[in-house]
């Protein structure tokens, strides 16, 4: 029988919630690592019971866990990450070149055809990649070649959040990087481009258009079209349709287009989500109305879902790994709070129920379709 | 042997007592225990010094006889009664609240 498991990181552990396919009765374990950050956890699509953890603590730095039992036992794996060679500069706050140091895990990504291979985004922003399933880690510093020194911490850190994976070409690997922008490898990692024609970011760049820099929030794609990304940008929602070559604005209709998350539904590659956030000084939704968007043509046209959420008094924040979507033939959506709910649809976000209401502060949610 | 007293955290990821006993040759300084520490539980390794420069992390401390030896030399000798195994040597998450 096929069900879900829905892999939570919160500000003080994790959990993981199962269902059956039809998605009404969750059973709810953890926490894990309690007391710890979470910030985020992703199965192996090769082998699902293969998970990888980031936990990192204030007092006592990053962690990596590894469970092969999908999430019933957990052990820790390597947490050394150390950026190749002479490490470097980047801007620091000031406008002085300040020397990269690892802070913690924003991201795990794990190889789309072996178990024992997965990437890892990290702040200060670079990307490791492990080949024995989290043992060691080693970087591909070809990335923070891309300008590096003239990137910046933003107001979150200097993070490296999302790595997306091309399922036609093991090669290709875009990463986005917040202040920094969105990157693309096409040789497996050794060398990069910026891919940040078309964003335009008046309000926080001196040159809008500037090849690095821009605070790029989230990117998603469509497996079957790894060619059209869509990403949400501090403000703008914007789309690709050449692998990043250039991006233009979809925004459209949407009450605010600053946000976090983005998502592309499992089945229909045109179809894709945002949590439209009122600023970036007010992390809460407009009018206290937690409202998920959907648009059915690749952007520019969006409707509310409204249907389960919260519409009035609700000003909690949707982070940028905190949205996922399942495959079962009917496509699930699944949206984590900082309040520290989990909202579940069924039915492509047409309507909408918690799982959970009162965990610590989400700061992930990974679904996992299970056969 | 030398004992030293694990916060709760530490103690959940090395799945161990709140003290573990270790053996330490030669001189009994901070260094030497937190070796042993690591080579008996590698999965500490990084919670409680960075793992590229071996400082102490921030916001541990290191209480032995009623004592903070947080900012002593790490090579510098712990007290006779830590040596002995009489007085634990304490790790502790420092207090960050508000």
């Amino acid at each position: 029988m096929s069900g879900v498991r829905v892999l939570v990181g919160t500000r003080k552990g994790a959990f993981v919630l199962t269902s059956d396919e039809k998605r009404e009765r969750w059973d709810v374990c953890g926490p894990h690592f309690a007391g710890w950050e979470m910030y985020h956890l992703k199965g192996s699509p090769v082998d699902p019971n293969r998970l990888y953890a980031s936990q990192s603590s204030g007092w006592f730095g990053q962690t990596m866990q590894r469970s092969d039992d999908g999430g019933r036992t957990w052990e820790p794996v390597s947490n050394e990450f150390v950026y190749d060679g002479v490490p470097g500069t980047h801007q620091w706050y000031d406008g002085t070149q300040h020397p990269w140091e690892f802070t913690r895990v924003w991201h795990l990504e794990p190889s789309l055809t072996d178990p024992d291979t997965v990437y890892a985004g990290v702040e200060d922003a670079a990307l490791f990649r492990s080949t024995d399933g989290g043992q060691s880690w080693h970087e591909l510093s070809g990335l923070r070649e891309v300008k590096g020194n003239l990137w910046q911490p933003g107001a979150g850190g200097m993070c490296l959040h999302t790595i997306v994976l091309d399922p036609n070409d093991p090669n290709r690997i875009v990463v986005a990087i917040s202040a920094a922008g969105a990157f693309r490898t096409d040789d497996g990692g050794q060398t990069w481009l910026p891919i940040n024609q078309g964003l335009k970011s008046p309000y926080e760049l001196p040159d809008p258009d500037a090849d690095v820099g821009h605070c790029v929030h989230n990117v998603a794609m469509h497996p079957s079209r790894p060619n059209v990304l869509f990403m949400q940008k501090h403000w703008d929602v914007m789309r690709t349709d050449n692998a990043g070559e250039c991006w233009h604005e979809v925004s459209g209709n949407l009450p605010s287009d600053f946000g976090f998350p983005i998502a592309v539904h499992a089945h229909e590659p045109e179809t894709v989500y945002v949590v439209p956030i009122k600023s970036d000084s007010e992390h809460y939704p407009p009018e206290g109305k937690l409202r998920v968007y959907r648009s059915r043509t690749g952007g520019h046209e969006w409707e509310a879902l409204t249907d389960g959420l919260p519409q009035q008094d609700c000003y909690v924040n949707v982070l940028r790994d905190a949205m996922a979507v399942d495959s079962l033939d009917s496509c699930g959506i699944y949206v984590g709070t900082t309040g520290g709910q989990v909202y579940a649809s069924a039915n492509s976000g047409d309507s909408w129920t918690p799982i959970v209401r009162d965990l610590p502060s989400v700061l992930s949610v990974e679904v996992q379709t299970l056969q | 042997m030398i004992r030293v007293m694990l916060p709760a955290h530490l103690r959940n990821l090395a799945k161990t007592d709140r003290v573990v006993e270790l053996q330490v040759e030669g001189a009994v300084t901070q260094r030497a225990v937190l070796d042993a520490l690591e080579a008996a539980y590698p999965m500490l390794r990084g919670t409680i010094r960075d793992t590229a420069t071996w400082q102490r992390r921030p916001l541990v401390r290191f209480f032995a006889g009623k004592q903070d030896l947080s900012h002593e030399p790490p090579d510098a000798p712990l007290p006779a009664a830590v040596a002995t195994g009489d007085e634990p040597f304490l790790v502790i998450g420092a207090m960050a609240g508000g």
